[in-house]
C-alpha cells in the first residue's frame, strides 16, 4: 500500500486499482468544524483534477477533487451521522470515497507523505 | 481541494490592501485565524468556530469589532436632523439610550442598520464596518452644516456576549449591573472613560465597549483573564447572529430591500409614520398598508446539509426566492437560514425547498429567532 498527496491537499492510498481518497490532517485544520459531506454515489465517473465530492464546514463549502480518475466504488456512508470524522481521524476513519483506477500513471505526479509535508511547511 | 462557496464572512476585499486594528497583534499572539474583513484583516477565529459559539451561549465571548465606525453626531437639534435619514424616533431618544435603525434612501432601500444613542454631549452611532465610509459621506453631505460629525477613528469596539458576561465585566466595572438592555453610559476604568451599552449582536445579554485605540489591548487582557471569557472570531459572531435572527447587512438587507421587506418594521416609529418624514417613506407606508411583495423569513433546513447564501429557494417549480444568509447552527444542531421569499410562501410552516448543488434540500418557513433572545430588559429580576 502506498499512500500520495495532492497539492489540494487530498491523500490517495493505492492498492493495485484500487484506492481510498480523504483530505489531510492540514486541510481538516484549515477548514475547522466539518459539518456535512457530499460523498459520490458507487458508479460516479470522476477525472483527475475534477469535482469528486464536497465537504461543509460550518462557514464554507469546499470542493474536493479526484487525485486520478476512475469509477467511484464507495462513498464512506459513516460521514453522514458523523461527518466529524474528517475532523478527527482524517487520514483514517474520516475517508470520504474508494474509486477503482483507470491509470495507475496518472499517479507519477503526486507527492509522497514527505514531500507533501515540505508542501505544507512552505505555506 | 478548494472552497467552492466563499465563507459570508469573508468580504471580496483586496488583501494586499487591508489595514490594521488596533488589537491585530493581540488577536495574532492568541493564535487567530486572520482573514480580511471589511477592509481590515479580522480574526474569524481561534480555536474553531463550534466551540466559540457554544462558549458564547454557556459563558461569556469577547469580541474585537473594532471595524465597525464610531461616529459622534453634535450640535443643535442633532436629533430632528437625523430623523430625515432614519424612520426611527431619536428626538423621543432619552440620554443613556439607543436604539435599532436604519439609513434609508430616497427609495426606502437600507444603506445600512446602525445603532443610535443619545449621549450627554451628542449622539452616537454604530454603523457596519464595511459601508462606514459611505455613510459617512452621506451623513456628512445630508446633515446640515450647523452640526458637527466626528468619526471616532482613535476608539476600539469590544463586545463581551454571553449570559456571564455580566458578571465578568461587573468584576472590573461593578455599576455595570445597572444598565439593562439598550442601555449604555460612560464609565470610568480606572481613569480611562469607556462608553458602555448593553446590547450585541449574538442574543444574549452582554456588552459593546467603546475604548480609547491605546487602552484596547490592556482590557482585552484584562477580561480575557477571567475563567469565564474567551476570545471569539467573526466565524461565530455570525452563526449566533444567524440563529438569533439577527440580519447582516451587505447580505440580509442591502440597498434594494425596504425595512418592511427586511421585517424590521419595529425600527418604523409610530410618529414618524403619521410624519412620513423619512426616505422612501412613500414606499414603505404602501408596505406598511398592503404587505410588501417580498419578506425577509427564517428557514429551517431538513437534514444537515447547509443551505447557503445564494440559493435558490422554490415553491414546488416555482422560484419564490432567495437564502441571504445560511450555515450550520451549532446551538440547534442543525443547518437554519434567512431569505427572502414572496408574500404568498411567508407564512411559518409554509414547505419550500432550495436547490444547492441541482439537489432540493426541504426547507421550512420558521418563525426568528431559531435561540431564544436572552436579553436583560428593565423590571426584569437581577
Amino acid at each position: 500500500m502506498t499512500r500520495y498527496f495532492t497539492d489540494e491537499h487530498e491523500w490517495i492510498e493505492v492498492e493495485g486499482t484500487s484506492a481510498t481518497v480523504g483530505i489531510t490532517d492540514y486541510a481538516q485544520g484549515q477548514l475547522g468544524d466539518i459539518v456535512f459531506v457530499e460523498t459520490p454515489e458507487a458508479g460516479t465517473v470522476v477525472t483527475k483534477g475534477g469535482d469528486a465530492a464536497v465537504v461543509e464546514s460550518v462557514k464554507a463549502a469546499s470542493d474536493i477533487y479526484a487525485p486520478v480518475s476512475g469509477t467511484v466504488s464507495e462513498g464512506n456512508a459513516a460521514l453522514a451521522d458523523d461527518p466529524a470524522l474528517v475532523n478527527s481521524d482524517p487520514e483514517g476513519s474520516g475517508w470520504v470515497f474508494k474509486l477503482t483506477l483507470n491509470d495507475p500513471s496518472e499517479l507519477d505526479g503526486l507527492m509522497d507523505a514527505a514531500a507533501y509535508q515540505e508542501f505544507v511547511d512552505g505555506l | 481541494m478548494t472552497h467552492c462557496a466563499e465563507p459570508e464572512i469573508v468580504s471580496d476585499t483586496n488583501n494586499q490592501t487591508e489595514q490594521t486594528l488596533p488589537l491585530d497583534g493581540w488577536h495574532r499572539a492568541l493564535g487567530a485565524r486572520m482573514v480580511p474583513f471589511a477592509g481590515y484583516s479580522m480574526p474569524i477565529q481561534y480555536e474553531g468556530i463550534m466551540a466559540e459559539h457554544l462558549w458564547v451561549r454557556s459563558h461569556a465571548g469577547l469580541f474585537d469589532v473594532s471595524h465597525m465606525g464610531q461616529v459622534m453626531i453634535t450640535g443643535p437639534d442633532a436629533d430632528i436632523a437625523l430623523e430625515a435619514l432614519v424612520p426611527g424616533d431619536i428626538a423621543g431618544l432619552g440620554e443613556g439610550r439607543l436604539r435599532y435603525s436604519l439609513l434609508l434612501n430616497a427609495g426606502g432601500g437600507i444603506m445600512d442598520d446602525l445603532m443610535i444613542t443619545r449621549t450627554p454631549t451628542g449622539l452616537y452611532l454604530v454603523v457596519n464596518g464595511a459601508v462606514k465610509h459611505a455613510d459617512i459621506a452621506h451623513l456628512t453631505a445630508s446633515l446640515p452644516a450647523s452640526l458637527e460629525l466626528n468619526h471616532l477613528e482613535d476608539r476600539a469596539l469590544l463586545a463581551l456576549q454571553g449570559p456571564e458576561a455580566v458578571d465578568a465585566l461587573a468584576s472590573i466595572i461593578p455599576v455595570v449591573r445597572d444598565l439593562v438592555f439598550m442601555q449604555a453610559n460612560m464609565f470610568l476604568w480606572g481613569e480611562e472613560p469607556l462608553w458602555i451599552s448593553r446590547s450585541g449582536y449574538t442574543g444574549e445579554d452582554g456588552f459593546e465597549i467603546s475604548v480609547p485605540a491605546a487602552h484596547a489591548e490592556r482590557l482585552a487582557s484584562q477580561l480575557n483573564a477571567l475563567d469565564m471569557v474567551k476570545p471569539i472570531g467573526l466565524g461565530a459572531r455570525d452563526s449566533l447572529r444567524l440563529e438569533a435572527g439577527l440580519p447582516l447587512y451587505g447580505h440580509d438587507l442591502d440597498e434594494t430591500t425596504s425595512p418592511v421587506e427586511g421585517g424590521l418594521t419595529f425600527a418604523i416609529a409610530k410618529r414618524r409614520r403619521a410624519d412620513a418624514g423619512f426616505p422612501g417613506a412613500e414606499r414603505i407606508l404602501a408596505e406598511l398598508a398592503d404587505g410588501p411583495a417580498r419578506l425577509r423569513v427564517g428557514l429551517s433546513v431538513e437534514g444537515r446539509q447547509p443551505v447557503r447564501e445564494g440559493a435558490e429557494i422554490f415553491a414546488g417549480s416555482s422560484p419564490v426566492g432567495t437564502i441571504t444568509s445560511g450555515g450550520f447552527a451549532p446551538s440547534v444542531g442543525a443547518p437554519v437560514a434567512m431569505g427572502y421569499v414572496t408574500a404568498g410562501s411567508a407564512a411559518p410552516g409554509t414547505a419550500l425547498e432550495a436547490e444547492v448543488r441541482g439537489k432540493r434540500i426541504p426547507l421550512t418557513v420558521a418563525t426568528l429567532p431559531f435561540v431564544p433572545h436572552r436579553y436583560v430588559r428593565k423590571g426584569a429580576a437581577k
